[in-house]
């Protein structure tokens, strides 16, 4: 059976696309090196719109309320400029409401597009480019540790990691987080409460890596303007072993956080990236494979879930689970010695 | 029926879930079709597989493995249709497809009780989720309407209003406001337009919006007149649209549907289309109701006298929609369910780790119990919304309980999973709580949205396939309306066997009882209520009804309508036990 594949890797090329989310302009070219805090790509849009209703105001057909438009599409308009001018004695006006760019003129109307707004796309890893996708983004290569996590609350920075991190099972608290932690991105345990997540954005942080997060807080995480990367998931649990010695390893090393959203579809999941030097380059990832004897995988689901063991035996056909149920499974060996069953829609593979 | 009203046609039925992706074969035996096997694998829409078709092959491939057929080339592990003189490949392929994300839709229409809520009921046929709405009672300014569509980025736009050859300059208005909305998307992403509304602004539709949206189609209006609505034609051709949008989506369905010949339905409609078939076929005075609890959504499908109601809700999907199931429900309403002492962080953190995981499966008793426990309320929840579009006179005689039916038939990953029938049974009992007399039947193999696409190339094959006792007779449950104190008795149950021999019941208020008989037998079951109850005869009404046997035999349940639970967890967690006790534990 074909196994998703989470990846904790040490060393690997990492290939990572970063695209604005409307058409703009992109900044750098190809083969160009880059940091995390370049601006790779830079789009405005606008994120509202005025329609001015000409023949309406002036309670004319549209046919002759088009006569009567005096800006062209394209044209871009302070607030208060001219957009309609009716004739007569007394002469009635249309005026721009809010200073912006015409979009449609046409039917008696004219569409404006107000509000511009900028942003601003980071390159968010260091790395080469290796390709451009034109109005859209860049594709950057890079080497170093990839650890990937169950959830992000959609944001991205990077720093100085700091590990507050001794046990897999650790709980951060707000009192562990002092000012000599500002600007780090701080490698946690398990958060319980709103304190520690305010006290974190007090600092400010640029980022906490957390085991697992108390599913009440999940609204707040989202509204924290730092990212949060979970590995493990939600409720008490401990960071799996594989991402717990990857990361303390790497402490005090820079590395990325990209928190963004899990999405099945488009595959892209939160994770750390920790750029390392290399003199070769390694392998790329696979991103599946197939169940096999000898596997690392990780549980996602009780009564191990979270841990990390070897698949020891794969028997065929369906087995009975504890609960019941009847699915293709595998025995699996735990850190510990145990050898649990699991099935294997109930685990991937660490790679 | 001859044999030679039969096409000897083998038929490859493959339906991609959101976890599981299953090809089944039917074929004909001694003249008539029957349900030959089914195979099954994880399904591959999502990453890293990023392509339905490696799961689709799989489930072939694993489906090749039970019956011995050959279905795929060796070599090129592509379909091999028609089938081989050596006897490998398949006639026909038909397809149901459930698995991608809630289509984000945009529904218009003129009035807000009246052709907005036909627009609605078509966009809940399918698997949709509603991100905004307009109608003449609309406040914001046309630019505000325009902003809100453009921000809620939908994949489909439901337009609806106007009766044939009523108001029009509402609905252009209307349509100039999506047509702006449209034009302000970016190409690749501008959502598809159904247009179901006065048909005399047909051509005015095809020229406002033709050229600026991802694809434009027109079909019959859905409020023809202010009095009728009609959305047979609208739910087809919103059935087609989809089909044609998970094509854009997701790499793999213009293969399937290649290999389909486009009898690809999504899955929800063609379990529509089967239900309204059978409430024909079997000339159902009172009703059928199916229902099936997926990953991807909680789908109900009720047919009165041929009059289907659908309503598929992704909200109440047991997959990645899980997350967002307490915003739905208030978590209590889960617990209730729960024969488990756990605390309320315990479910949440359920939801939110199944969310991530949706293809996982619980492992354990206790997840298991917890698995129920949410399946019973968000399909207590999609029954309850399914029923404000019963027809008129499908409506309950007292508000809070659910109108007589004359079957139910209940599938769907969760049910079916149980581990024994009875435990499928009084999941079904809990959550939809029927009235009246009725046979129940689990769909085991899910396959009714396979026999209502395949009747797209047989009409024989739904019938001969559901006569050959394709699904499993569970039994026929007697629904007792009482009031009263647990353990007044409210009904005395008397079976006579066709062999002269009989079982009693003296059934008391808050209790199930079993009377058993099994599966391809008849009986006669006396009911004789006691303090005016109602065993489905009327209240206080005595009589005598044939019913027939089924896994669990004649299943008088005497709960209460609606389910009374008590508020105490002790006293809760203690019946519920007693409750599943009774239907085999």
């Amino acid at each position: 059976m074909l196994a998703p594949v989470l990846h904790i890797l040490p060393l690997a090329t990492i290939i990572r696309e970063r695209v604005l989310p409307v058409s703009g302009k992109v900044n750098v070219h190809l083969n160009q090196r880059v940091n995390p805090t370049d601006v790779i790509a830079e789009a405005s849009f606008a994120r509202e719109h005025v329609l001015l209703d000409v023949a309406r105001t002036f309670g004319i057909s549209p046919v002759a309320a088009d006569k009567l438009v005096r800006v062209k599409e394209g044209d871009r308009l302070p607030q208060g400029a001219l957009v309609a001018e009716g004739g007569g004695l007394f002469a009635r006006s249309l005026k721009a409401p809010r200073a912006g760019r015409v979009m449609i003129v046409g039917g008696g109307q004219v569409l404006m597009e107000v509000g511009d707004t900028r942003i601003e796309l980071r390159a968010g890893l260091p790395g080469v480019v290796t390709q451009v996708l034109p109005e859209r983004g860049v594709v950057i290569r890079t080497a170093g540790a990839l650890i990937q996590g169950v959830w992000g609350n959609g944001r991205i920075d990077n720093g100085l990691m700091v590990s507050l991190l001794e046990k897999p099972d650790d709980v951060l608290n707000a009192n562990r987080l002092d000012v000599s932690l500002r600007g780090s991105v701080i490698l946690g345990g398990h958060v319980r409460d709103l304190e520690t997540l305010k006290a974190a954005a007090e600092l400010p942080v640029r980022g906490l890596i957390l085991s697992s997060l108390l599913s009440p807080l999940i609204v707040s995480a989202y509204q924290m303007r730092y990212p949060i990367i979970v590995m493990d998931g939600f409720g008490a649990m401990p960071m799996n072993s594989a991402a717990f010695k990857l990361l303390t390893t790497n402490n005090k090393r820079e590395v990325t956080v990209n928190a963004e959203h899990f999405d099945r579809y488009s595959g892209n999941r939160p994770e750390v990236i920790i750029p390392l030097p290399v003199s070769t380059e390694p392998p790329e990832p696979n991103n599946f494979e197939t169940f096999a004897v000898g596997q690392t995988v990780r549980l996602r689901r009780p009564p191990s879930a979270g841990m990390i063991g070897t698949l020891s035996n794969l028997p065929a056909g369906l087995s009975t689970l504890p609960s019941g149920l009847r699915a293709p499974a595998a025995e699996v060996k735990l850190e510990n010695g145990e050898i649990v069953l699991v099935p294997l829609v109930n685990m991937e593979v660490v790679g | 029926m001859p044999a030679s009203l039969v096409q000897n046609e083998s038929i490859l039925a493959i339906d991609v879930g959101a976890s599981a992706t299953r090809a089944v074969l039917f074929d004909v035996v001694e003249g008539q079709y029957r349900f030959v096997a089914s195979g099954q694998a994880p399904s591959t829409a999502e990453a890293p597989f990023k392509d339905i078709g490696i799961g689709v092959r799989e489930a072939i491939t694993n489906l090749q493995k039970v019956t011995g057929a050959i279905l795929l080339g060796p070599q090129d592990n592509n379909l091999i249709a028609p089938s081989q003189p050596d006897g490998s490949g398949v006639d026909a392929v038909v397809a149901t497809l459930s698995v991608g994300p809630a289509v984000k839709t945009v529904v218009v229409g003129l009035l807000s009780d009246v052709s907005l809520q036909s627009a609605r009921r078509l966009a809940e046929s399918t698997y949709s989720r509603i991100v905004d709405t307009l109608d003449l009672s609309d406040h914001r300014r046309p630019d505000q309407q325009m902003d809100s569509i453009v921000r809620s980025r939908p994949d489909l736009v439901l337009l609806a209003g106007g009766t044939d050859g009523g108001a029009s300059r509402s609905i252009q208005k209307m349509l100039e406001a999506i047509g702006l909305a449209c034009y302000l998307m970016p190409m690749e992403k501008r959502p598809m337009v159904l247009y179901a509304g006065n048909q005399k602004l047909a051509n005015d539709v095809k020229e406002l919006l033709g050229g600026h949206v991802g694809k434009l189609e027109i079909t019959h209006n859905v409020r023809p007149s202010l009095e009728t609505e009609d959305l047979d034609p609208g739910r087809h051709e919103l059935a087609l649209l989809m089909m044609k949008l998970r094509q854009r989506q997701i790499k793999g369905v213009e293969e399937l549907n290649l290999w389909t010949a486009g009898n690809l339905l999504p899955t929800a409609y063609a379990q529509g289309r089967i239900i309204r078939f059978l409430s024909r076929l079997y000339e159902s005075t009172r009703g059928l109701l199916c229902v099936n609890v997926g990953a991807s959504a909680t789908s109900v499908a009720a047919g009165f006298n041929g009059e289907l109601t659908l309503g598929v809700y992704p909200q109440y999907g047991l997959g990645e929609n899980l997350a967002g199931l307490l915003q739905q429900t208030d978590i209590n309403d889960i617990m209730r369910w729960l024969q488990l002492d756990i605390s309320q962080n315990m479910v949440r953190e359920y939801l939110f780790q199944k969310s991530l995981y949706p293809s996982s499966i619980p492992a354990t008793k206790d997840e298991q119990a917890l698995s129920h426990a949410i399946a019973r309320q968000a399909l207590y929840l999609a029954v309850r919304a399914a029923q404000k579009d019963f027809p008129a006179h499908a409506r309950p005689a007292r508000t809070g309980l659910m109108p007589p039916l004359d079957l139910l038939l209940g599938g769907g990953g969760v049910i079916n999973e149980e581990t024994s029938l009875g435990q499928s049974l009084l999941l079904l009992l809990d959550a939809i709580q029927p009235v009246g007399i009725m046979p129940i039947l689990l769909d085991q193999n899910n396959l009714l949205p396979l026999l209502g696409v395949a009747a797209s190339r047989s009409h024989y094959l739904p019938v001969q396939v559901i006569e050959s006792g394709a699904f499993i007779g569970l039994g026929t449950v007697v629904s007792v309306i009482a009031s009263g104190n647990y353990g007044d008795q409210v009904l005395r149950a008397r079976l006579a066997y066709a062999d002269g021999t009989e079982a009693r019941a003296e059934v008391k208020f808050g209790g199930l009882e079993i009377l058993p008989l099994p599966s391809g037998q008849s009986a006669r079951l006396s009911l004789q209520p006691l303090r005016r109850a109602d065993a489905g005869l009327g209240p206080g009404r005595s009589g005598v009804v044939p019913v027939t046997g089924g896994a669990l035999g004649v299943v008088i349940d005497a709960r209460g309508r609606p389910l009374q639970i008590p508020t105490d967890p002790v006293r809760r967690r203690e019946l519920m036990k007693r409750w599943s006790y009774a239907v085999g534990g």
